[in-house]
């Protein structure tokens, strides 16, 4: 679904990632992991084509097309989406109203109708519940005076509702309590499926205790620097970053 | 252009005016009384002439190219083509109103209706009532706008001819609005017009008042317009000023409220027309326990300019003023606020808020945010804040990533920031009628609209 090749990213002029090779088949979940400031949030929002991070060097093809190309608003139409690690509040404008002109603007790029004020709200209510939001939430601002937990699970709200093929959690776990978390998790696990991919970015391995992954990556100063199963995220819960850090192949001159 | 350049024409067309002064006189409607202050508003705007922006208050406005036109009052009487289906755009979709229609400072009694009024509340035009009961308005009029203060209202009380006259007595409540729709037109060469108004409104009652200022390009018109608003105890008025007068239009207005105790006001500008307009707000509480609200919205594109410059004075204790402004700025337009908030000595227990926010659209618009708090009392509550920015570019980019285009982002973001000003607007097609407003300020808004 979603391969990624030596992939070099610039952010105000300094290296972050220094060459990323990843290829996620469909129905497979992967984690990424790593230190703070490894460059995990580099990479989900590169992939989810924030123009800040300036592309150097290699490629990322989703479904067969060149993802780096498309401008964001077409990557989420077909159908990558990312769960922001910090959302954005945005106030006037409801999550009601901006959720609909999202999943209609999807649509339509789908060549499909636009959903009905009836359908949609029919759609929302099942899944708000399904993570717990309450149904004055709908009315609210977007993110308006919304707590951390709260911002996270809209976000989690929002890939349920627009279904996304391949979905990125950048840090969806940090700012949750155990409940919030379990709910978190339980909406993330009914989106698993054999038609969907998801590249799952986390510090700790909290989220992958509910959320348990096929592969996890270990994102070191930029580089995977280590790739296993479910396991290696457990052992580094016990021993931490060091131990790979350590053990990681010192990095290769640049190229020419 | 030199600053004497300026002078020179501000003085020209000074001389002009007060020339147009001694020949239009005869003909305006005055009882004696009121050709008094015509007369010394006429003097006291010979002495202090056109202001330039050496003046503080004028600083960022450049006057040159309205004091350049010959403008010439609209020939008397007619309403110079504008028929009834030319004023549909206007109404409100669903909303029953009564209706006064000025043309050119001028009332036109076949495009206005009054609907089922409770007893005693009067909706007429302001120069039939001078004529048939010239005394009834002695007591208000020109008594709330200082023309000592303003050479625009100095020029209004000299030349008006009409307007509306609203009277509420007590504790009658008027349901439905009340929509003054004042007309400019200038088929062949710039007209000027004088809307000049009066609201009264007696204790204890409620109304809703509309005006609109209406026009269409390319005509150039010049409208200088007065309203002054008298609120006796506890009555409560909720006033709309919306300007939808052509891109080619001048306009220069004010509004002088005057309030006493317990009365609450609110009066809402939207400025969406004109080349060059400048509202001023003036409201003063006489007794304690009043509030006032002000809520402005302006959003000038193109070379627009959309100057608001508002003062609150809290002259007595425990009233409460909120003053929520916001401009939205495109193209290579200007704008200005100037929010003064003066708390006397004696007005304890004061609670005054004023924000004003602008959102730049394009580099090469500009906007002067001067917000102010002058304070003489000591047991109050008050604050003021002023922000000049750009969208936010992590918003938008929030958006584009959940599959909305770039544009769309865009206008549904600047939507957004109007938002706080127009959720002020209790009346539901009103605000509804904002809506699509704001929307049809934005380049391809229909969309956006769409999808709300
Ligand atoms: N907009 C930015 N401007 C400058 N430096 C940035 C920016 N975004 C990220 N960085 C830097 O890039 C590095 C990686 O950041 P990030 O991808 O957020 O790491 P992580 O998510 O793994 O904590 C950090 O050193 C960070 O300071
Ligand atoms: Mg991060």
């Amino acid at each position: 679904m979603l391969e990624i090749k030596n992939l070099q990213v610039k952010v105000a002029g300094k290296e972050i990632l220094k060459g990323i090779d990843l290829s996620i088949g469909s129905g497979e979940v992967h984690a990424v992991m790593g230190p703070n400031g490894s460059g995990k949030t580099t990479l989900a929002q590169v992939l989810a084509g924030r123009l800040a991070y300036e592309v150097t060097g290699g490629t990322a093809r989703f479904q067969g097309k060149d993802l780096l190309a498309m401008k964001p608003e077409d990557r989420a139409r077909e159908g990558v989406f990312m769960a922001f690690q910090y959302p954005v509040e945005i106030p006037g404008v409801s999550n009601a109203y901006f959720l609909k002109a999202a999943l209609n603007a999807i649509r339509k790029y789908r060549g499909l109708e636009e959903i009905d004020a009836m359908d949609f709200m029919g759609l929302v209510q099942d899944k708000a519940k399904l993570l717990g939001l309450d149904e004055t939430f709908m009315k609210r601002g977007l993110n308006e005076g919304f707590s951390g937990g709260e911002k996270k699970k809209n976000e989690v709200f929002q890939m349920a509702v627009l279904e996304p093929k391949f979905c990125i959690l950048d840090e969806t776990d940090s700012g949750l309590d155990i409940d919030a978390l379990r709910l978190v998790a339980n909406g993330v696990n009914t989106m698993r499926g054999p038609n969907r991919a998801m590249l799952v970015v986390t510090h700790y391995q909290r989220l992958l205790d509910y959320v348990i992954p096929d592969f996890v990556h270990v994102l070191v100063d930029g580089r995977i620097v280590k790739s296993g199963d479910a396991d290696l995220a457990r052992n580094l819960e016990k021993h931490g970053y060091g131990w790979i850090v350590e053990e990681a192949p010192k990095p290769q001159p640049a190229r020419a | 252009m030199r600053p004497g350049d300026i002078v020179a024409v501000a003085l020209d067309a000074k001389e002009t005016y007060v020339a147009e002064f001694a020949s239009a006189e005869a003909d305006l409607p005055s009882p004696s009384w009121l050709r008094g202050i015509r007369r010394s508003a006429i003097e006291r705007f010979e002495a202090v002439g056109f202001p330039t922006q050496r003046h503080e208050e004028w600083r960022f406005t450049n006057l040159a190219p309205l004091l350049r036109v010959p403008f010439k009052p609209a020939i008397i009487g007619g309403p110079d083509g504008v028929v009834a289906e030319k004023l549909e755009p206007f109404a409100f979709g669903i909303l029953k109103t009564s209706r006064l229609v000025f043309v050119n400072g001028r009332y036109a009694p076949r495009l206005s209706y009054l609907r089922s009024l409770p007893e005693g509340v009067r909706i007429a035009s302001l120069a039939e009532v001078l004529r048939q009961e010239p005394g009834t308005l002695e007591k208000y009029l020109a008594r709330f706008a200082r023309f000592q203060d303003d050479p625009f209202v100095a020029l209004n009380t000299a030349f008006f001819v009409d307007g509306a006259f609203v009277d509420v007595p007590k504790n009658t409540v008027v349901d439905e609005p009340i929509h003054l729709v004042f007309v400019s037109t200038a088929r062949d060469v710039p007209t000027i017009a004088y809307p000049r108004n009066l609201i009264r409104l007696g204790a204890g009652s409620q109304a809703t008042v509309i005006e609109t200022y209406a026009g269409w390009a390319p005509e150039v018109t010049f409208t200088n317009a007065v309203t002054e608003v008298v609120s006796a105890p506890a009555s409560v008025l909720d006033h709309y000023k919306i300007q939808r007068e052509s891109e080619a239009a001048f306009h220069i207005a004010t509004m002088a409220v005057e309030q006493d105790r317990n009365s609450s006001v609110t009066c809402h500008s939207m400025s969406f027309g004109g080349a060059l307009v400048r509202n001023y707000v003036h409201t003063l509480f006489r007794g304690e326990g009043g509030s006032v609200g002000l809520n402005g919205l302006f959003m000038p594109s193109g070379i627009q300019q959309s100057d608001h410059y508002t003062r609150i004075d809290h002259a007595a204790p425990a009233c409460t003023s909120l003053e929520l402004y916001r401009g939205i700025l495109g193209g290579k337009s200007r704008g200005v606020f100037n929010g003064n908030i003066y708390v006397r000595k004696d007005a304890q227990k004061t609670v005054a808020r004023q924000v004003n926010k602008n959102l730049l659209l394009s580099k090469e618009a500009f906007v002067d945010s001067t917000p102010g708090l002058e304070i003489l009392a000591d047991d109050v509550k008050c604050s003021h804040a002023s922000t000049i920015g750009q969208l936010d570019e992590n918003a938008v980019f929030y958006l584009r990533s959940r599959g909305i285009d770039e544009e769309n982002a865009r206008h549904i973001l600047t939507y957004a920031f109007a938002s706080d000003v127009v959720n002020q607007v209790k009346v539901a097609p009103i605000r509804i009628k904002l809506d699509q407003l704001i929307l049809s300020r934005l380049p391809k808004g229909a969309d956006v609209g769409e999808t709300l």
